[in-house]
């Protein structure tokens, strides 16, 4: 009986991921282009792909853009948690407001702040002309454009990550707390040795998801920048969608994927490896 | 404290309230300086736009329709086979949830090309012959977002997490009284899970309203556009009209807005749910 519960399931799993991740694996040696038939070209693709420098750029502006984002976002979800936390006068309308951007879609979000950031009338610079800065042109100039879809994305998941650190701070029982106030502990002591380290089955879900994401970067890149100026704001999966669909070089596009891939679990691992690690202190 | 939550508020909230200002306002005040946070008038002329220039009604239906197909397989599916996995027994039954739980982690940008490929060559469908050849597949239909999306490893990660925490007497008890497995599950279980299938009901609808480029590949003829990709292509044009961009900005926004403000109690209880069983 439980197999007929799951054979929907199943199949739909068996069609769309597993023949998929194989397949993946298998056309990534080929040079499906849609068109012609496809022929086995061994490892040329991958070949191609170590001269391709705008992967290599690509990858750069990821590394980059994780770089900032995942310890950002990490940090300001838990400290906007730690914040709301406490019941008090408007916490639960602060709360929503924290968690209403992450409502919005990649492409809206970015749509609106193409015009908070626009560089003559959007309201940042704006803002920041009261206070005697000359903003830049944040969406057109080198180091800012990165800098723009840092701040968009974290603009937009930070509430998301907030609500399940707040979750997670609800399993952390009073008695610690009390029991480090009679031995001295200070607000940092305290967050130290029992906050930080209870919420981190908490802090490694989050950042697994983050490091996933962030390295299939593209709706925000895509709409905001278009991947310039001069592609520094390009991500993998952009160029990926490019070679793929646009230049339908197929077995080329899967390769690059397949090796992205490898990249994440990479990350995901090493994350893995340093939440055991801390565990053990 | 105050201070500082107040801060962090408005850096959350301002982009909202200034989108929508720039959508309400005359067209002549949008590109004035100083910039002027009040509008002197109030015009939704702005909104008639956006539906004019591109047909946003309809990339709003499409939208709309996947959305909803995403939520009725997904409970469907999902709460199937999390039941299944949480209160029946049958053989590999641990290392297929297993299994399925493992391809959570699989990166979307790896089955990207190869689903394409996939979706191209179902048999029997869109011109093909029984080997996949010669037509299109099932590229350029609904169905080439709604099929991949219909059983997530979420969905059926989240109804067997909750099942799971559902006694199994009710199940016994039934099963005594000669009821067949897939009635307990209808009509005992079922209403049980409401909750959890409105939780798991808002997340797939706002993943299948909000998503972007698995549209952006799979669906190339223009009355299939979805509101995104319609949102998308208007950033596209070299000269921005800003008044009616926000407008539509904002209408891409509403549907889950106010599905938030119906569901707020589910929303956070879900969330919060998924994080710290994650």
């Amino acid at each position: 009986m439980g197999y007929l519960f799951i054979t929907p399931t199943i199949l739909l799993f068996i069609i769309f991921t597993i023949i998929p991740v194989i397949m993946a694996f298998y056309l990534s040696f080929t040079n499906y282009d849609i068109v012609s038939k496809n022929d086995f070209v061994g490892l040329d693709n991958y070949k191609r792909l170590v001269e391709d420098n705008i992967f290599w750029t690509t990858l750069k502006n990821v590394l980059f853009y994780s770089v900032l984002y995942i310890p950002l976002n990490i940090a300001i979800s838990l400290s906007m948690a730690l914040l709301f936390m406490r019941s008090r006068f408007g916490v639960k309308l602060f709360r929503t407001a924290g968690y209403l951007p992450t409502l919005t879609s990649g492409v809206a979000a970015a749509t609106v702040w193409i015009w908070l950031l626009n560089p003559e009338f959007g309201i940042v610079n704006d803002i920041l002309s009261k206070f005697g800065i000359t903003g830049p042109s944040w969406l057109a100039e080198m180091p800012y454009a990165m800098l723009s879809i840092v701040f968009v994305t974290l603009w937009q998941s930070v509430g998301a990550n907030m609500i399940i650190y707040l979750a997670g701070l609800n399993g952390v029982p009073d008695h610690l707390y009390e029991s480090a106030k009679l031995d001295g502990a200070n607000a940092w002591q305290s967050f130290r040795y029992i906050t930080w380290p209870v919420l981190r089955p908490t802090t490694f879900f989050v950042s697994t998801m983050a490091i996933i994401g962030a390295l299939q970067l593209f709706d925000q890149a895509f709409v905001l920048t278009k991947g310039g100026p001069a592609n520094s704001t390009k991500t993998t999966v952009y160029h990926i969608y490019q070679q793929g669909f646009n230049q339908l070089q197929m077995g080329y596009a899967d390769a690059m994927a397949f090796a992205l891939s490898i990249i994440i679990l990479v990350f995901s691992l090493i994350n893995m490896r340093l939440n055991k690690e801390e565990s053990v202190i | 404290m105050y201070i500082i939550s107040i801060a962090v508020c408005i850096v959350m909230v301002v982009p909202f309230v200034w989108s929508l200002i720039t959508s309400i306002r005359p067209d002549e005040e949008i590109f004035m300086l100083p910039i002027q946070w009040i509008p002197s008038s109030i015009t939704f002329e702005h909104y008639r736009k956006a539906f004019e220039l591109v047909p946003f009604a309809l990339y709003f239906w499409n939208s709309f329709y996947l959305a909803f197909m995403g939520v009725l397989f997904n409970l469907l599916f999902g709460s199937l086979s999390g039941y299944a996995f949480a209160k029946l027994h049958f053989r590999g039954r641990d290392t297929l949830f297993k299994i399925l739980l493992a391809a959570m982690m699989i990166p979307g940008v790896v089955t990207m090309i190869p689903q394409f490929f996939v979706l191209k060559h179902i048999p029997f469908m869109g011109g093909n012959d029984w080997l996949g050849g010669g037509g299109n597949g099932l590229l350029n239909t609904f169905w080439a977002i709604i099929l991949p999306g219909a059983s997530g490893s979420f969905a059926v990660f989240f109804m067997r997490q909750f099942f799971v925490s559902l006694p199994s007497d009710l199940q016994e008890v039934a099963r005594i009284e000669g009821s067949g497995e897939l009635r307990i599950f209808w009509n005992i279980y079922i209403p049980l899970a409401k909750p959890a299938l409105a939780t798991l009901g808002i997340f797939t609808f706002q993943a299948g309203w909000n998503s972007f480029l698995g549209p952006l590949i799979m669906l190339n003829d223009p009355a299939k556009k979805t509101i995104q990709l319609g949102l998308a292509a208007f950033t596209y044009n070299k000269q921005v009209d800003f008044g009616p961009l926000m407008a539509g900005a904002l209408i891409a926004v509403v549907p889950i807005l106010i599905l938030f403000l119906l569901l707020q109690k589910y929303f956070v209880q879900g969330i919060a749910f998924t994080g710290t069983k994650g």
